[in-house]
């Protein structure tokens, strides 16, 4: 019978159970679970344990966004259960895949349901109708579930018209190996109770029993004492029925393994530029003048986790691809925000969305892949944001914003008209300090008053127009921020790429020697040889292709790396850069 | 005899049963030690004698010498052994150092494995969540690389160059620093750190944790303090070393399994956890079964 309690949906909390911002504690078949509603009312259950050093997350903090376990403060998010970041290294970018188990929940009959591999849907019960429910207490039993139904087919109740008479006429109307449908009926009143057994362990209940009827008032709490009453009365008997049979064995869990390669932390793997989910354009919007709003929403399931600074690639209609970051706020997982500005000389790409692309549309999109990971253990971070390189900022910000973590994201635009995504801005409150209409040089003189003040343990986050760029990573040099400090992103690589050269590159790991010709990238010509490499802007801003130099001395011409990285020599874009000595080693 | 544990690495081992100070003597204790009840006494020249609980003897001159445990007194406390021990207890020459103040700080009844206790003791990651505003603080909760190597020779792990930014490192300065450690695990059930000195930066104090193994997924844990600290009084030393298990205990208690898994694919070890992953390496190879979730032949 437990077997088949496994595939079946079970009760195991009262919606009640869920108040705002709580963790509630919850069991069935010996399996415990952490059960919370972030503040987009979505109902989480997942299992009891974080994935890092096995702590209950029941004791964890629900930030109405996120989880954070107790222990070592990892962040797991709303719906997905991914982690999305691991304090103890605040550089690194935790690998997506670090995810933790969830189960179904449904929210029908003020109570909430789950199963471990649920057949079929949750039982519809003719008599309850949604909304004018009362949901008695829990009443849990030292017993089996079997044992609890049976004495239930003979509990008695009064209606909710006449709690204070006796002798009600009780009508079992149904009753299954979980649950008991029962009809009490005294003179006029008459009221259905349902009373649902969830099977906490294999000797531990709870009954969870639903009226069809709402009441008010003294009348509720008069309702509830007497079911309290006469519930607890039934959970003595049961409990004497069973108290001389020996106790069955608990249910052990079974708890599932990590991944392989999570066990061995490696490098996190994404491969080439593959559209792997489909989404709908559930809105579109003027965000700003000249910058369309995308709200992205899963066709099925759910959408993977993403973290700030993520960004995800875009295949549209006409079959070019770009990469928009992700400006949603940690635990805004049930859809994707982007924004688009629309590119004078664009090629296609931003024209296709603004121009073609609906509501109600079909895109192809890439999972999120997060090459500007936010630290989080600043004392204080600066954003810089020029015109629409505000997106994966706005990310950051509503990151620190909810941890409470000091911060400033300064928006240079035209004017207030070129403010993007103004409902987000707002809920950042002071932390946001826009400059608006400034030319190149006051831009500067603004930008050299804001980097003033660099304190060990700061870090600065750029992102915006190349020259704006530029300028301000110069800046900041000049001011004394050091290269590990300050963290930029490109929109684009706009040097002149110069692919003349023609070299050799030997792969260290899978033991072949390459010929890459003047023309081709090395990207290309690995990918010619069947080797699978990750990219997605293929220019050299993104660094999605990155790979790990062992030998030979490169040409960089991404904007990826920042100087310290160039001169370390061990990293290469392998979509734009070559070599400059005659022969490459790397580590693939 | 039958026995209850049945590990033979956990059985010759030494472990620890009481602090001697807190013995008056001549005093016989009742514990429990791997699931058997034991009786201990420590006479007035701080001798030990330890045997397993009978009704029919309540001194400690009492019980026939062939009825007698293994028995040693070391670093303050009384330490026995269900099976045949080494000759010598693992060594930590800086109890000898006579500047020192050496106290039991706190023994405490945890309800987790021993394992899983020594893995807590050797981790800085939940220093700014666990012990906030103490051993750390929010935003600094970064681990930086250090080294781990477990030592052929001595049989035993150690972890070097630890760094943790700790909010009041020193009563010297306000303000916060990295503070450094040294993480020594010489025995399955015992750690001893070293940590820099607030009061002499040349030199470090040395705090040890000997888990008394109750059953598989209970502990007593005895926290050994060996410190340079002439000011404070040991009432105050205590207090704080028993806050910082305080905050650690409802951690450990809410860990599952309690027992510790030794295959690798059971949890999800990040860089910060090298210690740990050594530790869980070492236990394997030695064969412990005792506490753990053996990793699958
Ligand atoms: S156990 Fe949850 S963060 Fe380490
Ligand atoms: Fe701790």
């Amino acid at each position: 019978m437990l077997e088949e309690a496994r595939s079946r949906w079970h009760p195991i909390a009262a919606a009640h159970d869920l108040p705002f911002r709580h963790v509630f504690h919850g069991q069935l078949l010996g399996r415990e679970f952490a059960v919370w509603r972030a503040d987009d009312g979505y109902v989480n259950i997942w299992e009891n344990r974080c994935l890092h050093r096995g702590v209950r997350l029941s004791i964890g903090i629900n930030d109405g966004r996120e989880l954070k376990c107790q222990y070592h403060g990892w962040r797991y998010s709303n719906r997905t259960a991914g982690c999305t970041y691991i304090p103890a290294h605040p550089a690194d970018a935790p690998a997506r895949t670090i995810t933790n188990r969830t189960f179904p929940a449904v929210e029908r009959y003020g109570l909430v349901w789950s199963s471990e591999e649920p057949r079929g849907e949750v039982p519809e019960i003719a008599g309850l109708a949604e909304g004018k429910l009362l949901a008695l207490r829990g009443i849990a039993v030292n017993a089996p579930a079997d044992k609890v139904v049976e004495r239930l087919r003979a509990y008695r109740f009064q209606p909710n018209g006449a709690i204070d008479g006796e002798g009600a006429d009780i009508l079992v109307e149904a009753a299954q190996d979980f649950a008991v449908a029962l009809r009490s009926r005294a003179s006029s009143a008459e009221t259905q109770g349902v009373f649902f057994v969830q099977p906490v362990d294999s000797n531990r209940s709870v009954i969870r029993g639903v009226l069809d009827q709402e009441a008010e008032g003294a009348a509720r709490i008069a309702i509830l004492r007497h079911h309290n009453e006469r519930l607890s009365k039934l959970r003595d008997e049961v409990e004497r029925d069973v108290a001389n049979a020996p106790a069955p064995a608990p249910l052990e869990p079974v708890y599932e393994r990590v991944s392989a390669e999570l066990a061995e932390m490696p490098e996190v793997t994404t491969h080439g530029r593959k559209a792997a989910l489909r989404v709908s354009v559930a809105r579109k919007w003027q965000a700003a003048d000249g910058i369309a709003g995308f709200e992205l929403r899963p066709i099925k399931g759910i959408l993977p986790t993403f973290q700030p600074g993520a960004h995800i690639d875009v295949h549209m209609p006409n079959g070019e691809i770009r990469q928009y970051s992700i400006t949603n706020g940690p635990g805004e997982t049930d859809s994707f925000t982007i924004g688009v500005k629309l590119e004078r000389d664009s090629k296609g790409g931003s024209k296709c969305m603004h121009e073609t692309v609906r509501e109600g549309d079909v895109l192809a999109i890439s999972e999120p892949r997060n090459n500007f990971p936010l630290r989080r253990d600043a004392i204080k971070t600066l954003f810089v944001a020029g015109g629409i390189g505000i997106t994966p900022l706005l990310a950051m910000a509503q990151a620190l914003k909810n941890q409470e973590l000091a911060h400033e994201l300064h928006y240079f635009a035209q004017g207030e008209e070129h403010l993007a995504f103004a409902d987000r801005l707002k809920h950042l409150g002071d932390a946001l300090k826009p400059h608006l209409g400034l030319s190149p040089d006051a831009t500067g003189a603004e930008l050299r008053q804001l980097l003033a003040g660099y304190r060990n343990g700061m870090h600065l986050y750029i992102c915006g127009p190349g020259p704006m760029l530029e300028a301000a990573r110069k800046i900041a040099a000049e001011q004394g921020w050091p290269d590990s400090a300050v963290h930029f992103e490109y929109f684009k690589n706009t040097n002149k790429i110069d692919d003349s050269s023609s070299f050799e590159v030997a792969l260290a790991r899978s033991c072949v020697t390459l010929q890459v010709p003047a023309g081709k990238t090395i990207m290309q010509v690995m990918r010619e040889s069947g080797i699978d490499v990750p990219s997605s802007c293929e220019q050299g801003a993104c660094g999605t292709c990155v790979a790990t130099l062992i030998e030979g001395e490169p040409d960089h011409q991404d904007v990826y790396l920042n100087d310290a990285e160039r001169k370390a020599g061990t990293k290469i874009m392998t979509c734009v850069s070559r070599a400059k000595s005659a022969r490459l080693v790397l580590d693939i | 005899m039958m026995t209850k544990c049945a590990d033979p690495v956990i059985l010759n081992l030494w472990h620890p049963v009481g602090a001697i100070a807190e013995a008056a003597p001549g005093a016989v204790q009742e514990t429990v030690l791997l699931e058997e009840r034991l009786s201990f006494a420590v006479d007035a020249d701080g001798e030990p004698v330890v045997w397993r609980s009978r009704p029919d003897v309540q001194r400690a001159d009492h019980i026939p010498p062939a009825d007698r445990l293994p028995a040693i007194s070391a670093y303050g406390y009384v330490w026995t052994s269900l099976g045949s021990p080494p000759a010598e207890l693992f060594p930590i020459p800086e109890y000898q150092e006579p500047d020192r103040r050496k106290l039991n700080a706190a023994t405490f009844g945890v309800n987790v494995s021993a394992p899983r206790a020594i893995e807590n003791f050797l981790d800085m990651g939940h220093f700014p969540y666990v012990h906030t505003d103490i051993l750390g603080v929010e935003p600094h909760t970064e681990v930086k690389e250090y080294d781990v190597e477990i030592s052929v020779d001595r049989d035993e792990i150690l972890a070097t160059r630890c760094r943790f930014f700790q909010p009041m490192a020193s009563t010297a300065s306000d303000g916060g620093a990295d503070v450094d450690y040294v993480y020594r695990v010489p025995h399955p059930y015992c750690s001893v750190l070293y940590k820099s000195s607030p009061v002499d930066e040349t030199r470090r104090d040395v705090i040890a944790v000997f888990l008394q193994p109750v059953d598989q997924e209970h502990v007593r844990a005895h926290m050994l303090l060996c410190v340079l600290d002439e000011d404070n009084e040991d009432k105050v030393i205590k207090r704080f070393q028993q806050t910082i298990f305080g905050q650690d205990k409802p951690i450990l208690e809410n860990q599952v399994p309690k027992r510790l898994p030794l295959d690798p694919r059971a949890e999800t070890p990040i860089r910060a956890d090298k210690s740990a992953i050594a530790y869980r390496r070492w236990l394997s190879q030695k064969g412990v079964t005792y506490g753990v979730i053996p990793a699958a032949a």
